[in-house]
């Protein structure tokens, strides 16, 4: 599991990655979301992967972590999905507004070579 | 609690002076000149508990546990300058009161003013060496401002420059310094540092604390070879220079020498960098003053050369020497604050300060000609006067300074030919001006003064008159006070007296003036004319090095910015890219980079499906990006799944659910959003064929290889080594017996990180705003307005929907989803509301929950409409997310009331009738908080995105025909204004 985790990540990171280079302001908005997934599982990967392990207690059950999924990641990751759904929002009306302004969705507000 | 006022007036003032209107040239006077009296008599009021050896103080504990205290301090040395600082800015106001001319813009002047004396008291009261350094650089900037007053002058603005770039790196050296002194001395105070003296002295440390001290105290004394900024500060206003410019900011310097020289004097290298650097000032400043051709000029040279002086005291090593240091540091800023303004009495009187024009001025202005010729006299060091007693007791200290015939016999010698420069350009100085005929063409007549710009003048030279013929009775108790407090038990005995018989000093003093004159009067008979440079030393000016250096990094800043920098977007992030992949390249080659011993899980072949579907809808999406946008969306839509269902395979439930949720808003975002993108058809892109475009995807496909492949690396140099349970242990076993919650994730994001979520979901509700305020004023692209193609062609048809907001349901093909989505949204609303209750014990919280009414409301808009869903219900975005921080920030500031800090979560169990047990809790009403906040900042945007088509929509249907695009969008421009 462990290996396919880790090429999921450096797959979607790559693509990411290559995206983000791209002259299109579009292309670049979709290697951020690429990206974001990346650095999301990422982050999540640091507390290492377990199967049925949520971290969810019962009153009764001992409160001993390594029984447990490791919380802090996972919640670290749950507010960065807001967020990056909140930048995503910010930086598509940024380019539409830029796209409205210079007639161009050239990252840099004009065209460039290709 | 005098202490805080004397340094807290006149920043107060200061504020105060800013706000007044720019002609009130009498208020700000009576402001500034009543905080500075004001200063004064507090100062004074201080004396007898200063004058029995006592410490007045006055700490006001800032961060205590790194040392970092508000410390002021007053001895009976420091008393001596605040009450120099508080009495000559007392002065120096009255002086510019009828200095400054009713054009001058005057309540920045004052506000400069006296936040410059505030500074300056407060570096001098300091009883912290970091708070002496900030007073320090504030000191630095005040006097940037000042000499930058009239910025219209360029010479002004590049003196000001000149003297806050030499005078800030002094700072910057100094507080370095000052931070390895107090790492020696083991604290910041500077009772402390003074008591660890010998530590100091001992320790390896010490010529690096040394030389960083005094890179600091040289510079801002303006000491060879830092000395040339302070003739250029002279573009400053007259009382400007005459205040911080030869009376107390230059003397920061040497205050701090002084300060300091129980902990830092006594050694080799002290004593020949400070008499280096000293004799150097000493001598060539008075020799370039001799040849200055405009009075300020000859008295910053002056001003140098006494600094000089001073400086050359102080590193001698003996205690009488620093007695005599104190003494000179006083009478300089006496008679030389008052020659100051003397020539600005004469520049005003005859609009010129140059030395070749002014001639015979005693005619004209008799009383101003005597206040002269008493300060330049005492600046000579004439008996009777107070240079000279300072002066001699300088004279007497050369003999003793060291050992061997060089420094016996070659520092007297030197002493006395610098006496004789000081007397030749105070003789060129008074008999130039004074003297002679009466110019004639000069640019005014000349005239004297009001009585209010002479008095601060007479004032100073009745001291110097004063201190010279009694000093024992003047200037001697405050003189030993204030040495006391330096040197304490080791005070030595000293005799104040203008006549200590026929000695050797004497004789020096009288072949100084001999000389001085014999220099000026062949001067006189040779050279009539002078170009108002100094012979010889022209090849050594540090202000032209000063500038070639500067150009040279403006420049070479320049050469970095094109070579490295780029505006291109695209370079940038290549760059990032770039040195983010080095940097993790060169961790891992430098370290030991090898796969971890932990026992790997077994492959389920289901979910190596699963990535196969993510990575190959991730590829599909690099790849389709540019030309097909929605095959794009769909797949980044695909792999978004995926990534939701990983994070329910591997454990993380609430993970699972935010994805999927934001999944949804995310693609309908997007969508709404492609209608503004331009079209764009593989088949016509020539530009794409090109050998450099294909060199660059080909660049930027192994780069994103690279990247990839390192990712997958780190991802499984982490995975393959075992887990540590530190940071979770402390949250696993804590979740519910203290914040009484079963799902950890939700517990730490509601309760033991809520700060945390508070700041994030600010953040969310600001990007909601700011999206919501851009396109307010959105201007789409002109050949985007145009109904998009599906619906023209409807139009042609004739099937076009045209919404109706008074229908039952929206009719057109949407008719049976808006019957099921209708239906669906009570259920969404009270799965949300689910959701969000349960979420402290299982899955689900605020965010899960708002992003589920969010897309319920959001489907509503999709499939009926915004007009015909806003005819029925209005959600308010702008209200939820105000109700939702207002909800958040009660949930935490409703701790306070119970004396617990902010966000401390608070239960109560209640026993109602009927009802039965309720456990309610604080978290939930944050996580309340949390959930409005997202369900009105996700509809925001979404709504006001979907509200741009609406814009096009209102127009007349007859639109989707017309062809006149330049038609369409001035139509559209219209209802936007409307709108």
């Amino acid at each position: 599991m462990e290996i396919i985790f880790a090429l999921a990540i450096g797959v979607l990171s790559g693509s990411g990655v290559w995206l983000l280079l791209r002259p299109r302001t579009f292309q670049v908005i979709m290697g951020l979301s690429l990206l974001a997934y990346a650095i999301n599982l990422f982050i999540f990967a640091m507390g290492r992967l377990a199967i049925d392990r949520a971290p969810i207690l019962d009153p009764g059950d001992v409160p001993d972590p390594t029984l447990y999924a490791d919380p802090v990641p996972q919640a670290l990751v749950l507010t960065a999905i807001v967020i990056s759904f909140a930048t995503t929002a910010l930086l598509l009306v940024v380019i539409l507004a830029s796209r409205g302004l210079t007639g161009t969705d050239h990252v840099d507000g004009r065209e460039g070579e290709a | 609690m005098s202490l805080v006022l004397i340094v807290l007036l006149p920043f107060l003032g200061s504020l105060v002076a800013a706000f007044l209107p720019s002609n009130a040239r009498n208020a700000e006077a009576w402001l500034a000149g009543i905080v500075a009296v004001t200063c004064t008599g507090l100062v004074l009021n201080l004396y007898p508990e200063v004058t029995s050896g006592e410490v007045v103080r006055h700490v006001i504990p800032w961060l205590p546990q790194f040392g970092l205290n508000f410390h002021l301090r007053m001895d009976g040395y420091a008393w001596l300058f605040a009450l120099l600082v508080s009495f000559m800015g007392a002065l120096v106001v009255l002086y510019a009161r009828y200095y400054m001319s009713a054009a001058d813009p005057v309540p920045r002047f004052f506000s400069f003013l006296l936040a410059f004396m505030g500074a300056m008291v407060g570096m001098v009261l300091s009883g912290n060496l970091i708070q002496l350094v900030v007073f320090w650089e504030l000191t630095s900037l005040t006097s940037f401002m000042l000499i930058a007053y009239w910025y219209h002058l360029s010479e002004a603005r590049h003196g000001a420059r000149t003297a806050l770039t030499v005078t800030a790196m002094g700072g910057l050296c100094l507080l370095g310094g000052v931070l390895m002194l107090g790492e020696v001395a083991g604290g910041y105070e500077l009772d402390r540092v003074l008591a660890a003296g010998d530590q100091i002295r001992a320790h390896p440390w010490y010529p690096a604390i040394l030389i960083l001290v005094l890179l600091g105290a040289l510079t801002k004394s303006a000491q060879f070879p830092f000395h040339f900024w302070l003739p250029h500060a002279m573009a400053a206003p007259t009382p400007v220079s005459a205040y911080l410019h030869s009376a107390t900011m230059v003397k920061a310097g040497v205050f701090l020498l002084a300060r300091l020289w129980p902990v830092l004097s006594g050694t080799d290298l002290w004593f020949w960098i400070l008499c280096l650097a000293g004799l150097s000032s000493l001598l060539l400043g008075g020799f370039a003053a001799i040849f200055q051709r405009d009075m300020k000029g000859v008295l910053a040279y002056s001003t140098i050369s006494h600094l000089g002086l001073i400086t050359l005291l102080l590193g001698m090593n003996t205690r009488l020497a620093l007695v005599a240091a104190v003494f000179h540091m006083m009478n300089h800023a006496t008679f030389k604050a008052s020659l100051f303004m003397a020539a600005g009495i004469v520049d005003h009187g005859t609009g010129t300060r140059d030395l070749q024009r002014l001639s015979g001025l005693s005619r004209a202005m008799p009383i101003t000609a005597t206040l002269a010729l008493v300060a330049a006299a005492a600046m000579a060091g004439v008996p009777l006067l107070n240079g000279f007693l300072s002066k001699e007791m300088f004279f007497a200290e050369t003999m003793f300074a060291g050992e061997g015939p060089a420094i016996r016999i070659g520092l007297p010698a030197m002493a006395t030919i610098a006496g004789m420069f000081s007397v030749a350009y105070s003789l060129r100085l008074i008999h130039q001006v004074f003297f002679g005929p009466l110019a004639e063409d000069l640019p005014r007549v000349p005239h004297e003064p009001t009585r209010g710009m002479l008095l601060p003048s007479a004032l100073l030279v009745l001291a110097c008159l004063l201190v010279g013929i009694f000093p024992g009775y003047t200037v001697g108790p405050f003189l030993r006070t204030a040495t006391q407090a330096i040197l304490g038990e080791q005070t030595p005995t000293y005799s104040l007296a203008v006549w200590h018989g026929l000695t050797l000093p004497l004789v020096m003093s009288f072949v100084a003036l001999l000389g001085g004159f014999i220099i000026y009067l062949l001067l006189y008979l040779h050279r009539r004319r002078s170009h108002g440079h100094a012979p010889l030393l022209n090849r050594f000016d540090g202000g032209r090095t000063f500038d070639v250096v500067i150009i040279r990094l403006i420049r070479a800043a320049g050469l970095a910015r094109r070579t490295i920098a780029s505006r291109r977007l695209q370079s940038q992030l290549l760059m990032i890219v770039g040195i983010a992949f080095v940097a993790a390249a060169l961790v891992a080659w430098s370290g030991d980079v090898h796969w971890g011993a932990a026992q790997l899980s077994p492959v389920d072949p289901i979910f190596a499906l699963l990535w196969v579907v993510g990575g190959a809808c991730a590829i599909g999406a690099a790849v389709q990006a540019k030309y097909h946008r929605l095959a794009a969306l769909i797949m980044v839509g695909g792999t978004g799944l995926i990534t939701c269902l990983t994070f329910a395979w591997f454990s993380a439930p609430d993970l699972a659910l935010t994805q999927i949720t934001v999944e949804v808003v995310t693609v309908v975002l997007i969508l709404l959003g492609l209608r503004w993108l331009p079209r764009r058809i593989e088949m016509n892109d020539a530009r794409r064929q090109t050998l450099r475009a294909k060199a660059r995807r080909v660049r930027d496909g192994i780069i994103a290889v690279a990247v990839g492949g390192g990712m997958a690396t780190l991802v499984f140099a982490v995975l393959s080594r075992p887990r540590m349970v530190d940071l979770s242990r402390f949250f696993v076993e804590h979740s519910l017996p203290q914040a009484g919650g079963g799902n950890v994730v939700n517990v730490i994001l509601v309760d033991f990180r809520a700060f945390d979520t508070f700041g994030e979901i600010t953040v969310v509700g600001i990007v909601a705003l700011t999206v919501y305020a851009l396109l307010r004023r959105f201007r789409p692209a002109i050949e985007s307005v145009g109904l998009p193609r599906a619906q023209r062609e409807d139009g042609a048809r004739g099937t076009q929907y045209v919404p109706d907001p008074t229908e039952l349901l929206p009719q057109g093909y949407m008719m049976v989803p808006a019957v099921l989505v209708r239906m669906l949204l009570p259920m969404a609303g009270l799965i949300s509301v689910f959701f969000l209750l349960r979420g402290h014990n299982l899955p689900g919280g605020g965010f899960i929950g708002g992003l589920v009414l969010a897309t319920a409301v959001i489907v509503q808009y999709m499939v009926g409409g915004a007009i015909w869903v806003e005819a029925r219900t209005r959600i308010q975005p702008l209200y939820w997310i105000a109700s939702g921080l207002l909800a958040a920030g009660t949930a935490g500031t409703i701790a306070w009331f119970a004396g617990r800090t902010f966000l401390t979560s608070l239960t109560l169990d209640l026993d109602l009738p009927l009802i039965g047990a309720i456990h309610l809790s604080s978290t939930l009403w944050f996580d309340i908080g949390v959930y409005m906040l997202v369900v009105g900042a996700t509809v925001l945007m979404l709504v006001a995105l979907a509200h741009q088509s609406l814009r096009s929509y209102r127009r007349p249907g007859a639109v989707a025909q017309s062809t006149d695009i330049r038609m369409d969008s001035r139509v559209a421009s219209e209802t936007q204004e409307a709108h």
